[in-house]
């Protein structure tokens, strides 16, 4: 009885989550169906657009810049350690870090930060508040305008705040690595454009793109669903901004390994 | 313009062992005006989602204009809801949007008209509702209750539906204004030649709105009458609902 018990207990919490992956999944699905089914929202997708890739990019610019100069500063001090050719090292370390991992990683966690909650909170807020019930009487499909569109936007915009957060991360370790440490700058320019290879960068736009998805999908997701007034609202937010957090760090792993694993 | 007819056979509706609605039976007459009486909980709201498509029902036909919207196909059944108005209790509209684009919206997404003549439309149709063009150019956020509630009629009334639904329309509202909003109902419907369906326990917003009055209790339709007879029906529960009496036939659940 005991037993049965146990395994009730792991079995149950196990079927919810495989039902709320489907679910999460069909949601998608039904979403990404309406990119090739007319009408589009185009005014929607720009509005979204906009917000995440403008709106975000001061957030994303002062995090990749200092990431890189914390990165710079200390693989320096860890390299000296081991005498090692500390200038090299110093901007292979900062390029391949910020390009391959931390460029998309600590975009996604700001922007899902930002804009995943944001989703959540103004999507769960008209479902509470009748608005998504609002559309449906109004002809309009509220996955294709209110979901889509954001989901859409997300994607796209990561990518290019990455691009962003990688030049700046670079040129964050390069003002450390120029102004504090002393290298010469050619020197270390060399250094950076040596070790870079056009996958890296690659790797890192198609993370954010993966990424930039995955946050449209858990703010649509946990909004569209919220129930139970401002606490129900207060909660799918949080939801939004911890499950894309978790499954961003679960794909970069995921992704790495699609990349760079022999 | 001609109203569409509504009949309601059987319906019924459970979330998980509450039963909400347990065979709901009702006919509107095309361009008639019903009012659905009950009190909180006795399932007005899921029986309006019902009939709109936003809750599925468990069982039960619902037939609107002669079609019944579970043998439809998916084109004909966003055809006869796009025949459909109807005005949420709170609103709901958009915050993210100016108030003429939240009058015009069924117009701009369906793209039956441009951007600028749903401007001229939106001035229109506040019109209609006692508002000046300029409220066209705020924001949900900007506007009373009661304002609120003339736009969000606006918008159900914009692109000419054939059947409305207003969802305890003057919930909220001082009786004046109530009384504004059941006028403003009265005269959209009748230019319109529409049908409507109100849900509502507020008895004096019940008389002004409706001809027909309907009564439903735990789940089931109790009465249906003329809504002129409303406390005066013979029929004890009505009659304890309209002069909002605590002794009689219903008893509310309340634990001490």
């Amino acid at each position: 009885m005991l037993l049965v018990d146990l395994l009730a207990g792991i079995g149950r919490p196990v079927l919810s989550g495989c039902a709320a992956v489907g679910r999460v999944a069909i949601f998608a699905a039904v979403a990404l169906s309406h990119l090739v089914r007319p009408p589009f929202h185009a005014r929607q997708f720009l509005r979204h657009f906009l917000e995440i890739a403008y709106f975000s990019l001061p957030v994303v610019a002062l995090t990749a810049l200092f990431t890189g100069m914390v990165l710079a500063l200390q693989s320096y001090t860890g390299f000296a350690r081991f005498n090692a050719n500390a200038q090299s090292a110093v901007a292979s370390v900062v390029v391949l870090s910020m390009v391959r991992e931390l460029g998309p990683v600590m975009a996604a966690l700001m922007v899902s930060g930002r804009i995943g909650a944001a989703m959540a909170a103004e999507l769960g807020t008209m479902r509470v508040t009748d608005q998504i019930d609002a559309l449906s009487t109004l002809a309009t499909d509220p996955i294709k305008y209110l979901v889509t569109p954001r989901i859409l936007a997300a994607t796209i915009a990561l990518p290019l705040l990455v691009l962003v957060a990688d030049i700046l991360g670079v040129a964050g370790g390069f003002l450390i690595a120029i102004l504090k440490l002393g290298f010469t700058p050619a020197t270390y320019l060399d250094a950076s454009w040596d070790v870079l290879r056009a996958m890296d960068v690659i790797s890192g736009l198609v993370k954010a793109a993966v990424f930039g998805f995955v946050i449209g999908l858990m703010g649509c997701w946990c909004g569209y669903h919220s129930r139970g007034g401002a606490q129900g609202v207060g909660q799918a937010t949080t939801a939004a901004v911890v499950l894309a957090a978790i499954m961003i760090f679960g794909l970069d792993y995921v992704l790495t390994e699609a990349f760079f694993a022999r | 313009m001609s109203g569409l007819g509504l009949s309601v056979r059987g319906l019924r509706k459970a979330f998980g062992t509450k039963v909400v609605l347990d065979g709901v039976d009702l006919d509107v007459p095309p361009n008639s005006s019903l009012v659905v009486l009950g009190g909180s909980g006795s399932g007005k709201s899921v029986m309006l989602k019902c009939i709109l498509g936003l809750i599925p029902p468990d069982a039960g036909q619902i037939i609107i204009g002669g079609q019944d919207l579970a043998r439809v196909s998916r084109r004909e059944r966003r055809a006869l809801l796009d025949r459909i108005g109807m005005l949420f209790q709170q609103g709901a509209l958009f915050d993210s949007l100016p108030v003429w684009e939240n009058v015009c919206f069924k117009l701009l997404a369906q793209k039956r008209i441009t951007r600028r003549a749903a401007r001229d439309r939106a001035a229109e149709v506040l019109a209609q509702v006692g508002l000046a063009a300029s409220v066209g150019d705020l924001w949900p956020a900007e506007l009373s209750g009661g304002m609120q509630k003339r736009v969000a009629l606006a918008r159900a009334i914009a692109a000419q539906p054939d059947i409305i639904f207003f969802d305890e329309p003057t919930t909220g509202l001082d009786p004046i204004m109530g009384a504004v909003i059941d006028g403003l109902i009265v005269d959209c419907v009748q230019r319109l030649g529409a049908t409507a369906v109100s849900i509502t326990h507020d008895m004096a917003s019940a008389r002004r709105i409706g001809q027909q009055a309907a009564m439903i209790h735990q789940g089931r339709i109790v009465w249906t009458g003329p809504a002129a007879t409303l406390g005066n029906t013979g029929n004890a529960m009505v009659d304890q609902f309209a002069r909002g009496e605590r002794e009689g036939p219903i008893q509310m659940e309340l634990r001490r």
